[in-house]
């Protein structure tokens, strides 16, 4: 292959005749490899973080109206170096009575939480950090470290909020996973494999056509998985002050912050590789390297979707969003994976072609979904509404008489 | 001394060391992180066995959903051992001795197996195309399979789920 169309694999092939050319045995050359390869992952997603907190602060100031950041280089777009050599600099306060070692542990397991992630996504067709067959499974598997991260760290504070705030945050996180992995079965379902490569292969027609519904409950439990608004009740700062990381402060609260930034962009980077086809596109077969981009500009596509819901939607009150996740996507979720199955067997059986699969997959999440809002709705309507304690006042409006004479 | 025996060597020291660490901890709560770690060791050794729906669903289940469960518990209970609390057995010498035996049992069973020494005759590449995750499924539910114990442990799970929510809903639900 040329160095054009595949540079990732040309650089991997070359370096490994070169160490097996020095001499080494094949499995120690595998192993430096995969050690390179991993670290590499891991810089350039810690690396990324940069650009994504950059992106939300100027997409958040234009979504409200106002400018971001516009001082630190050319329209602001510096502004993240001066914030990281702020929080680089801090001085770390540790709290009285707090666990030494479990204080210290949680930041660097739930930044690793979320770089684990990466490991099992596609960035081309050839380019996979572990190619797994059990890939989806390892994506579930990988979510309850971060769950772990938050509890060591709401514990080992010594401070009863950040406690109270910790068992929200797992509260919430652990009831979201079980709709995101219910979820996750479809395009399973669609692929007739767990490997994620394999599923991104099997998009000839994007899973979001063959199951739109499916996407939208995946993307509404990620945004609650990674305690994003609307979902960010638990470390908004009217609400709890700072939640689990209250006691943190300079680098460690750093951790978290770009934990936080890097899971919510691992999210949309995984709705784009299940949904939307991942690395494929025009002309990819010839040049894998453009999958590459391909993904990149489908993960920032999603990422944007996430900050515009997140600027746009009011926060939910923990109950509300308890309802919501219990009541609302878990019987969806697992009424769509049963009806998903069914019908997938029934077409493949049939040998029907792809666009009939595309219809019938699409009537059926559609029916499924006007279902579900026609519950909600009657629902709502039974619930007693609460009565007005006042009249409406109207805004003053100037009286007939002289102001200066009678008082409005 | 392959890649794969460091491998190996390095997952067994971190998992006997935390399991040792587990029981002698006086905190109780560091002893379940412990767990978590040894937990994870054990799903290491899945990987190494090439079974990787095995490893997974230890560590969804397991670190998942029961460590995280202990971890609940301990935390609402807040249960500190105080200080003047033996933490060891003053039993201990009758203990090893039953664990040396024991051990030596099960060695000496061992090497009496005929695969103890000799690798298994499927290679490696063979593996990869048998694709352990589709025989796994296909046993789950084939009536010649395992299809009835999979149904009876579903029925199982929900019987103990109901049994919790019957419980966590108070006095309330029992008055009625």
């Amino acid at each position: 292959m040329l160095f054009i169309s595949d540079p990732v694999m040309f650089i991997a092939n070359w370096l490994q005749s070169f160490l097996l050319g020095w001499g080494l045995p094949k499995e120690l050359v595998v192993a430096i490899l995969s050690f390179i390869g991993s670290s590499m992952i891991a810089v350039v997603m810690l690396c990324l973080v940069v650009a994504l907190i950059i992106m939300e602060r100027k997409l958040g100031g234009r979504f409200q109206g106002r400018f971001g950041p516009n001082r630190v280089g050319p329209y602001g777009l510096l502004q993240t170096i001066p914030d990281m050599i702020k929080i680089f600099t801090k001085e770390y306060i540790t709290p009285q009575g707090a666990d030494i070692i479990i204080y210290n542990l949680a930041p660097i397991l739930i930044t690793s939480a979320v770089l684990l992630i990466w490991a099992v996504v596609p960035y081309t067709s050839s380019v996979v950090g572990a190619d797994v067959n059990v890939g989806v499974l390892y994506l579930i598997a990988v979510g309850s470290f971060g769950t772990l991260a938050i509890l060591m760290a709401g514990w080992s504070s010594n401070n009863k909020y950040a406690l109270m705030g910790a068992f929200r945050t797992v509260a919430q996180m652990i009831s979201y996973e079980v709709p995101m992995v219910l979820v996750l079965l479809i395009p399973v379902i669609f692929t007739g494999s767990m490997g994620i490569n394999d599923i991104v292969k099997a998009q000839t027609v994007w899973f979001i056509l063959l199951s739109p519904l499916s996407a939208l409950i995946f993307f509404i439990a990620a945004q609650a998985e990674v305690a994003r608004a609307p979902f960010d009740l638990l470390e908004a700062e009217s609400e709890i002050v700072a939640g689990f990381h209250i006691e943190y402060s300079g680098l460690k609260f750093g951790f978290f912050y770009v934990a936080e930034f890097l899971h919510s962009f691992t999210m949309s980077a995984l709705v784009a590789t299940l949904f939307l086809g991942g690395w494929q596109g025009p002309w990819v077969e010839a040049f894998p390297v453009l999958g590459f981009f391909y993904f990149s500009i489908k993960a920032f596509i999603v990422y944007f979707l996430v900050l515009w819901v997140r600027f746009s939607l009011p926060r939910v009150r923990i109950d509300q969003m308890m309802d919501f996740c219990w009541k609302a996507l878990i019987p969806v979720s697992l009424t769509l994976v049963m009806v998903t199955a069914i019908v997938q067997k029934l077409l493949v059986g049939a040998g029907a072609a792809l666009p009939i699969q595309v219809a019938v997959h699409l009537m059926v999440n559609i029916a499924i979904t006007w279902i579900t809002v026609q519950i909600m709705l009657a629902k709502q309507a039974r619930k007693p509404r609460r009565k007005p304690v006042a009249d409406i006042r109207p805004v003053a409006v100037g009286s007939p008489s002289t102001p200066s004479t009678k008082s409005v | 001394m392959t890649p794969e025996m460091i491998i190996f060597i390095l997952i067994a020291l971190v998992t006997l060391g935390t399991a040792i660490l587990v029981v002698t901890t006086r905190n109780i709560l560091h002893a379940a992180l412990w767990l978590i770690a040894t937990l994870v060791g054990v799903a290491c050794f899945y990987v190494l066995l090439n079974a990787p729906f095995f490893a997974m669903a230890q560590v969804i289940i397991y670190v998942g959903a029961i460590a995280i469960l202990f971890i609940f518990a301990i935390m609402l209970v807040r249960v500190i051992t105080p200080s003047g609390v033996k933490v060891f057995n003053e039993d201990w010498l009758m203990g090893l001795i039953l664990a040396c035996v024991f051990f030596g049992g099960m060695i000496w069973m061992l090497t009496r197996w005929t695969g103890f020494d000799t690798i298994p005759s499927v290679a490696v590449s063979q593996v990869d195309k048998i694709n352990p995750v589709k025989l796994l499924g296909i046993a789950l539910v084939s009536p010649n399979g395992y299809l009835i114990p999979f149904e009876v442990a579903s029925v199982l799970l929900v019987a103990a789920m109901i049994g919790a929510i019957y419980i966590a809903w108070g006095k309330s639900l029992r008055n009625k």
